[in-house]
């Protein structure tokens, strides 16, 4: 229960994040002398949410569709009801 | 017309790919709909991120960043990097083992049979259907005119020819093509027309991985080329702080917190997009979908970042072009930059995303094939041969008439635009109708028909607004106008949209499609104890499935 929540806290922080209000009026500094902080923070700012995929995959992956049973042609449940 | 060749050998590869696929295809209609359901992880992360790039991811991007600055990273490409896979990791994979365990093929046929409702699916059907056809359209145009401008006849100095034709019966000058655009329309119609009708959905995701791979390949290297050719981008970046009118494009001055917020909600649109739904159920395993959560935002962050960067660049090489205008600086970039054969390239990159469209029209032939003939007609009176020619017949059908109305509407293209615009919204605001059917065992049909009416009639009031108050819009830099003046801030236009109290509609649509769901599932009835146990079957039981005589399957 505790790891469901961190999950969750660890990906409503994420979505905050995006919000970077901090640097809405500010071009410096300049990543590499030409990318400016907002567009540099935002570029950092996905790789992140990789990371978070990365977490998410490795705690809260869904194992119990990897044993799913496939359908079977009388099982298909088409037509009018 | 080097770049002109290069894209016809593009087109002769993508045509192959189409064909090849069909050799490796069964005559089944799963083959045929879902590649039977047997992508590996690389083909199925490259085809459903090449299905949901579009023609503005680098084109639209540019141009928007050129007016706009390095904020429409963060508010489109950033916000879509956490959403996307979000929603992919937990809606898609639920989509992939619910096709996988009972045969599902489209999600209206999911809907129908979670909430045991036929009118749902049929209105979820049409207003999906409604929404695509736009995005068809748009794409036929934008490949008649990437054809013709790539094709434009040039002299000795590089200029257009120009050449007299008539126009509303006056003559005017324009520039002489190699392929007009009612030609070039027809020719990407039939080639995506060709391997969407052999290839089927394999063929389509193949060609999509393909494409993906070319536009990451070729998107760096003219990325390279032209920072080489321009010296360094250390002085544009200089130029551009230092004048008055372009310091505001290195920050979000011309953005405001309000638009940036709204749109984190736009992509959940994808995971509602018929055809990212039904690429979801094509991989072989599950598992598939850890490698494309994972690399779905370094994707979208490879893409996107040289797109919006070469905006701000094309904003210091080309000042002062309008709204429409900057939508071409990725391809003045690349004229100006770089050798003919790379522009050819990228030229073949961006028909690619213009070609997105091969993996819309599957899915509208996909849902019609088994949302409306095989649903009405009754699955079992229909041999799978049947089944796929039907699904063939309606992808030569929607194309053919695509290209018509392509052609008849040529300057009507702001309707269409204007129309995936809000297209969007009303996929995003679709999302919370998924979420319960997925996660929510007291949702009902009642409370899904509330929410999908509700997305249709704030679509519509949306774009009545936007229209009604188009005469009073601000130009960019001035202040919101209310709408009606007596309901304050409540409505507000700006230059290019309708605000909610300064938030763009689609945040309210959401939020009211999420609320209306629960309200009125909670004062309907709940579905049967057997529908509920079948989609959401306790750990340790075994899936039971009801057969339409009543009688149960263990």
């Amino acid at each position: 229960m505790m790891k469901i929540f961190l999950l969750i806290l660890l990906t409503a922080a994420v979505y905050v994040l995006h919000q970077d209000f901090w640097n809405w009026d500010k071009a410096e500094p300049l990543l590499f002398g030409f990318v400016p902080i907002g567009l540099a923070y935002h570029a950092a700012y996905s790789l992140v949410a990789a990371a978070l995929m990365w977490i998410l995959v490795k705690f809260a992956w869904p194992a119990h569709l990897e044993k799913v049973e496939p359908y079977r042609e009388d099982n298909q449940t088409e037509g009018k009801q | 017309m080097i770049p002109g060749l290069v894209v016809f050998a593009y087109l002769a590869i993508i045509l192959y790919i189409g064909i090849f696929a069909f050799r490796q295809g069964k005559a089944t209609g799963e083959d045929y709909f879902v590649a039977s359901r047997s992508l590996g992880p690389y083909v199925f992360l490259l085809s459903l991120f090449g299905t949901n790039m579009t023609a503005f991811a680098i084109l639209g991007s540019s141009g928007l960043a050129y007016q706009r600055g390095i904020g429409v990273y963060g508010m489109m490409a950033s916000a879509s990097g956490l959403v996307i896979p979000l929603c992919i990791f937990f809606i898609g994979t639920r989509l992939w083992a619910l096709g996988k365990r009972f045969g599902h093929m489209t999600q209206v046929q999911f809907f129908r049979d979670r909430w045991e409702c036929s009118f749902i699916g049929t209105v979820i059907f049409t207003l999906t259907a409604l929404m695509l056809v736009p995005y068809i359209i748009i794409g036929m145009m934008g490949g008649g005119h990437t054809l013709e401008t790539l094709t434009t006849v040039k002299d000795t100095a590089g200029n257009p020819m120009m050449v007299e034709v008539m126009r509303n019966g006056q003559a005017i000058l324009e520039p002489k093509h190699w392929i007009s655009y009612e030609l070039g329309s027809a020719i990407v119609a039939l080639v995506v027309m060709s391997y969407v009708f052999f290839g089927g959905m394999r063929g389509t995701a193949w060609v999509n991985a393909f494409q993906t791979v070319m536009f990451l390949t070729f998107g760096t290297v003219a990325f390279v080329l032209i920072a080489k050719n321009l010296g360094g981008f250390d002085h544009i970046v200089e130029r551009l702080a230092a004048n008055p009118k372009t310091e505001g494009l290195l920050t979000r001055a011309r953005i405001s917190p309000q638009e940036f917020f709204s749109y984190t909600f736009i992509p959940l649109s994808a995971i509602m997009f018929p055809h990212i739904a039904i690429m979801c159920m094509t991989s072989e395993k599950v598992t598939a979908f850890k490698k494309t959560v994972i690399f779905y935002p370094l994707c979208i962050a490879a893409i996107w970042l040289p797109s919006v960067f070469l905006g701000l660049v094309a904003a210091d090489q080309f000042p002062g072009l309008k709204p429409g205008e900057s939508d071409d600086v990725i391809l003045r970039l690349l004229t100006a930059n770089t050798g003919i054969v790379v522009a050819g390239f990228l030229g073949a990159a961006i028909m690619a995303c213009v070609m997105a469209t091969d993996s819309q029209i599957l899915a509208l032939g996909t849902m019609f094939t088994k949302d409306i003939v095989s649903y009405y007609s009754g699955a079992k009176r229909l041999s799978d041969s049947t089944v796929v020619w039907t699904g063939r017949i309606f992808v030569v059908a929607i194309t053919v008439v695509a290209y018509f109305i392509a052609l008849a509407l040529e300057d009507k293209a702001g309707i269409f635009e204007l129309a995936i615009r809000f297209a969007f919204s009303g996929f995003a605001a679709m999302a919370p109708i998924m979420l319960a059917a997925l996660f929510w065992k007291r949702s009902t049909k009642w409370g899904a028909l509330a929410s999908a009416l509700w997305v249709a009639a704030t679509m519509a009031g949306s774009w009545y607004l936007y229209e009604m108050s188009a005469g009073m819009a601000p130009k960019p830099g001035q202040p919101l106008v209310q709408i009606f003046p007596m309901l304050g801030d409540l409505f507000l236009r700006s230059p290019g949209n309708v605000l909610v109290y300064g938030y763009l509609p689609v945040m309210p649509m959401v939020l009211g499609s999420a609320i209306v769901m629960v309200v009125v599932s909670l004062l309907t009835r709940p579905p049967s104890r057997a529908t509920v146990e079948k989609y959401f079957p306790s750990d340790s039981a075994p899936v039971t499935i009801i057969r339409r005589g009543g009688s149960r399957n263990h």
